[in-house]
Formats: C-alpha cells, structure tokens, sequence
C-alpha cells in the first residue's frame, strides 16, 4: 500500500496509457466490425469469408503480432500505434461474428414492416437495424472490452507503456507488490469500462428497460399463483422452465 | 413526361380500379408456383379481401402491388400505372401497412411508431407528433398511451397502433396482412367493426389479407378466394360466395355452417316481434307466475329469464344473444335459438328490451323472401 501511494502519480500515468490503449482500438474495431458485420449479413457469399478470416485472425499469438507489425505498417518498433492496431484486429476479430448475431437476433417482422413502410436500405440501417441490434452487440462488447484490457498487458514486453510495466518490472525486481498492484489496476479498469459499457446500453435502449421490467412483472406474478395452485411440484414446475426459455431467448 | 402519362391518371373517373392485377405470376426457385395468372380489380373506396388456406398465394399477391415481392410476369397498376415502373421506397409509402402482429418497431414510441411515414416523406417532427396524436384518438386510443413503447400495450392496442401507422400519411391504399390474427376472438370482433367503421368514414380502398373465411365475410365489400398452387376461386360479393359457392374447393373452403351465416346479408327490417311479458326486480312479486318471464333493470335492458313456476330473483337464468332491431336475420335467428326460454330478447339501439322474436318467424320471413 505504501509502494502504491508512493507511486500513484506513476501508477495512474500507466493506467491513463493503458485505457487509451485498450478504449481506442474497442472504437476503432466497432467501426470496422459494423460495416464488415453487415455485408457478412446481407451477402451469403461473403459471409463464410468474412467470419472464417475473422476467426483466424484471433488465433495469431498476441506476441508475433506485436513482433510482425511495424515491418508490415513501417512504424518504429517501440511505437504504440503498434499495439493499438494489434489490439483492433483482434477486436475485429470478436466482433464482427457479434454484429452478425446482434442483426440477426432482429424480428423478422420489425424488418419487414420497416420495408413496407418505404425505408431505404441505408437508412433502415441506421434508424431501425442498428438501434435493435444494441443488447446484443454490447454484450461482445463487453467481452472485447475485457480481452483488450488484459491483452494490452502484452505490449510491455515490447516496450510500450501501460499497466503491463508493473508486471514486466516487478518480475525483474523479483518484487510482488508491484505485480499485485498492476493486477488490482487491471481489474479496476476492466471493471470501470464494463460499467461503462452497461450504461451506456441502458442510456441506448430506454425500449428495452420497459420490455425487460414487463417480463419480470410476469415472472413474479406467475409465481405465486404457481405455489396457491396446489398442483403437484412437476406441473408447478413447467411456468418455470418456460420463464427461463424466454429469458435466454432475449439474451 | 409523356403523353399518355399526363393523360391517363388526370382522366381517370371515380370508378376506375385502384389495383389490377394483368395475368400475374410469381414462382419461386423451387418452381411451385405461388401466384398462377391472376386477373383481379380492385374496387377504389371498397374493402376487398384475399383468402384462402395457407400457402395459396394470398400474401404473396398483396406484397405485389407495393413490390415487397416482384411478379415473374404480368404486370400489377395501381390507379393505371405500373408498379414496377416506380421507386419501390415512394410507393410504399405512398401505401398504408398493416401486419401480423402489428410490426412496430419495438425502439420508437408509440407516437414516433405513427409519425414514421410523415418522417420519412420529410415532414417535420412536431407536425407528424400532433398529427400522430389525431390518428391516436381516431383509432380510438388515450393519448396517455403514446408515450409509451409497443411492448407495453396489449395485443389490440399494438394492432390499433398499427392501423393508426398505416393511416398516418394519409394514403388512398390501405395494405393489411392478416391484421387481427394475432388477437384473441373477442378483441378481433371488437378490431373488425372498428376497422369498418373507420372505413366509413374514411373510404380508404383496403385490401385485406385473412385465412379466415368469417372475417372476410364480415369485412369485405368483395372477396377473392384462392386456392392452393395460387388460383384465384371466386371472387365476389361475400353474400353470393356464401349462397353460390363456384366450385368443391369454394363450398368446402367457405364450410359447413354457410347457409347459416349467409343470414348475416339478410335484412331482418320489419321482422314482426312478440310483445314481451317483463319484470323488474322490484315488481316481481306482481308478476303472473305462467311461463318464461323476461326480467329487466329499471331501464329496460334485458337481465336474464326466470323459468315457469319461479319467482325469486335467485333463479334467473342469464344466457342467449339479443338481436338489435333492424340487423340481420342471422341474429334474430340465433337469440331465438340461444335463449334459454326459446325466445329472443330484441333491443333497440339504446339496448332497451323491444319485444321477443320467434324462430318460426324467421324461417318464415326467409321462405317468404326465397318466393318473392
């Protein structure tokens, strides 16, 4: 602890740097996924390419990548740009299956009515598509947000400044402290970016609050007429399970 | 613009089709055909209705006049121009549409759900919202409710958004895809004379799509049957399918209990009543203790029958359906038969009792009609 406010001026430099690399290439890996996510939905065709190019792109080590890319990009070895790029692919990598799923947990009806209604492609996409494909398209993410912070630990072994260092110097040091505190830093920021993320659904999707405190109410007042019944447990039962199938239907 | 297109849509009379279907056709890769040469006019300012069983072409030949789906061949007009012919996105909504299960979009509220045609033909946001408000209270909805999102309202309360939608840039074509399926009985007898009392005032050409063979009799001004691999039946007038079905595929799909619902065309204007012996719970004790005595409240609306020999408030029976005056034969028929005491309760549009109709009488009336 005393290590830790001793340092914090240092600590917090790492964690700014940190963020900054984990945040922008979670933007930057949105706006790729999103148009690439799209064509992949709408075209069949390009669609096994686009998801099987996707999913080899996460399998290439983190390290090799950090390695491969300034004689690929021309940047300095030491540059975080460096990282900042690796960290995009492999967000593209995650989420461009995630924006798949998110315009394919779409109502088909919703989409239908908004052809019928006279909506041009590009612009259902924004105003109808794009809206209703938020719950699931934050919850990958939430996962990427998470994969980033921790991978970004990474780009210390190649000289990049971020929270990584502590680990990096503190094994050198043979000194765990530092090691402990460049965990809990870690874990604060990741769980910082996932309230983040959770809240900026919420401010995303006011409709869907509704729908979900509609079903609870349901859920709650299935329940005691459930138990009042007096029917045998299995027959009590079967609400339940039912219950459970609409709620992971809407995840 | 060319000569004929400056000509034709100015000239055109009143009573020219809305919609005509010229030798349409549509199959699909698998070769099924799922439209076969279909021929049809479609009446302006009337309500015409597809049916037929599932898979028989109805909805397929209903997204072709907004070109949701493209015929293989033939062409679809409306008001005399081809429909291939303009940008799908304006005819579209240039058209009302209404689907199963209402398809509004679960984001917007009730009001921007409404307001989204205006919005897309450019109007802006305040004006659609007052206008959205209007069509609130047309269809017949608070306007507490538009604040709210579609999955908070019930299954009649989202179709009524629907229409309202549909309504809102105020189109001369009305598209409705099995509307009221989704509801229960009761809500889509309620969403049915709605829909036709709207269609007074508003004298929209509707065409709608059901697999329900009463709806359409209830709903449509003409009614187009098809039948499976995309033939269009019959189309005619509901009383005339019901009495002259064309052929088998008609008659069994138009069912068992048509001569019976053929009634609902027949007027029962002028049908003689019985005058009709009635209590009230205050002046039972008066009452002659023979036969079936009808009781009512202290306004004369109809409560229920006591049997023979009862006089306690205790034993009514409550039950049987009440014909208005004037409606049709098929409702006098069916409180006569209905009623527990083998009378029907007829009321007058107040919903005061106006005497008691037989079913003798209406088999009566209707053989007397067949003669002359």
């Amino acid at each position: 602890m005393d290590w830790f406010l001793a340092n914090l001026p240092f600590v917090l430099e790492l964690s700014g740097h940190h963020l900054y690399q984990s945040v922008l290439p979670l933007v930057l890996g949105l706006l790729i996924s999103v148009p690439l996510g799209y064509l992949a939905w709408r075209m069949p065709m390009v669609r096994g390419v686009i998801l099987s190019a996707s999913s080899v792109l996460y399998t290439i080590p983190s390290l090799a990548l950090f390695v491969i890319l300034p004689v690929i990009l021309g940047t300095r070895i030491l540059d975080p740009a460096n990282l900042i790029v690796a960290l995009t692919v492999y967000a593209v990598a995650l989420l461009v299956r995630s924006v798949v799923d998110a315009l394919e947990s779409i109502d088909d009806g919703v989409r239908q009515a908004a052809v019928a209604m006279g909506y041009r492609p590009l612009r259902r996409f924004f105003a109808v598509d794009l809206p209703l494909a938020v719950p699931v398209l934050f919850a990958g993410l939430r996962v990427v947000s998470v994969s980033n912070i921790s991978l970004a630990s990474v780009g210390a072994l190649i000289g990049i400044r971020n929270l990584g260092v502590l680990f990096t110097d503190g094994l050198l040091r043979h000194f765990l402290t530092e090691i402990v505190v460049g965990i809990v830093m870690t874990l604060v920021l990741a769980l910082l970016m996932d309230f983040v993320l959770v809240g900026m659904e919420h401010l995303l999707t006011p409709w869907n609050r509704h729908r979900k405190a509609g079903r609870k109410q349901r859920t709650a007042t299935s329940g005691p007429g459930n138990h009042g019944s007096g029917d045998s447990a299995g027959t009590a039962r079967r609400p339940d399970a039912a219950e459970t199938a609409v709620l992971h239907e809407s995840l | 613009m060319t000569e004929a297109q400056s000509m034709a849509p100015l000239a055109s009379p009143g009573n020219s089709p809305m919609v005509q279907f010229r030798n349409v056709s549509k199959s699909y890769a698998s070769g099924q055909p799922a439209v076969h040469d279909l021929n049809l006019e479609i009446d302006r300012g009337a309500i015409t209705v597809f049916v037929g069983p599932s898979g028989c072409g109805k909805t397929t030949s209903l997204r072709m006049i907004n070109r949701m789906v493209e015929p293989t061949q033939g062409t679809v007009l409306v008001d005399g121009q081809d429909v291939s012919e303009q940008p799908a996105a304006a005819l579209r909504r240039s058209m009302g549409y209404v689907l199963q299960s209402s398809g509004l979009l679960p984001h917007r509220s009730v009001l921007d759900n409404i307001a989204t045609v205006p919005r897309l033909n450019g109007v802006p946001r305040r004006q659609a919202r007052i206008r959205a408000e209007e069509l609130l209270a047309v269809v017949g909805l608070s306007p507490a409710l538009g604040k709210r999102y579609p999955a908070q309202l019930s299954g009649g309360q989202q179709q009524r958004v629907g229409v309202a939608r549909a309504l809102a840039a105020d189109p001369p074509i009305l598209l409705m895809d099995e509307p009221f399926s989704a509801v229960d009985p009761v809500v889509r007898a309620e969403l049915q004379q709605e829909l036709l009392r709207l269609q007074q005032e508003l004298a929209k050409t509707i065409v709608f799509v059901t697999h329900d063979i009463d709806e359409a009799t209830v709903i449509g001004d003409k009614v187009a049957v098809f039948a499976t691999g995309g033939r269009l039946a019959q189309y005619a007038p509901p009383e005339e399918l019901l009495r002259a079905p064309v052929d088998d595929f008609v008659a069994g799909f138009v069912g068992r209990d048509r001569g019976f619902r053929s009634l609902s065309f027949a007027s029962a204007r002028n049908l003689p009543l019985q005058p009709a012996v009635t209590a009230t719970a205050g002046t039972l004790a008066s009452a002659p203790a023979e036969g079936w005595l009808l009781i009512t409240d202290d306004g004369g609306a109809p409560l229920g029958w006591l049997p023979p020999g009862q006089r306690t408030s205790a034993a009514v029976v409550t039950g049987g359906s009440l014909f208005t005056v004037g409606s049709s034969l098929r409702q006098a028929l069916d409180a006569a038969l209905s009623s527990p005491s083998g009378q029907g309760v007829a009321v007058d549009a107040a919903g005061k009792v106006a005497g008691l109709v037989d079913a003798g009488e209406v088999l009566q009336r209707l053989d007397a009609e067949r003669r002359g």
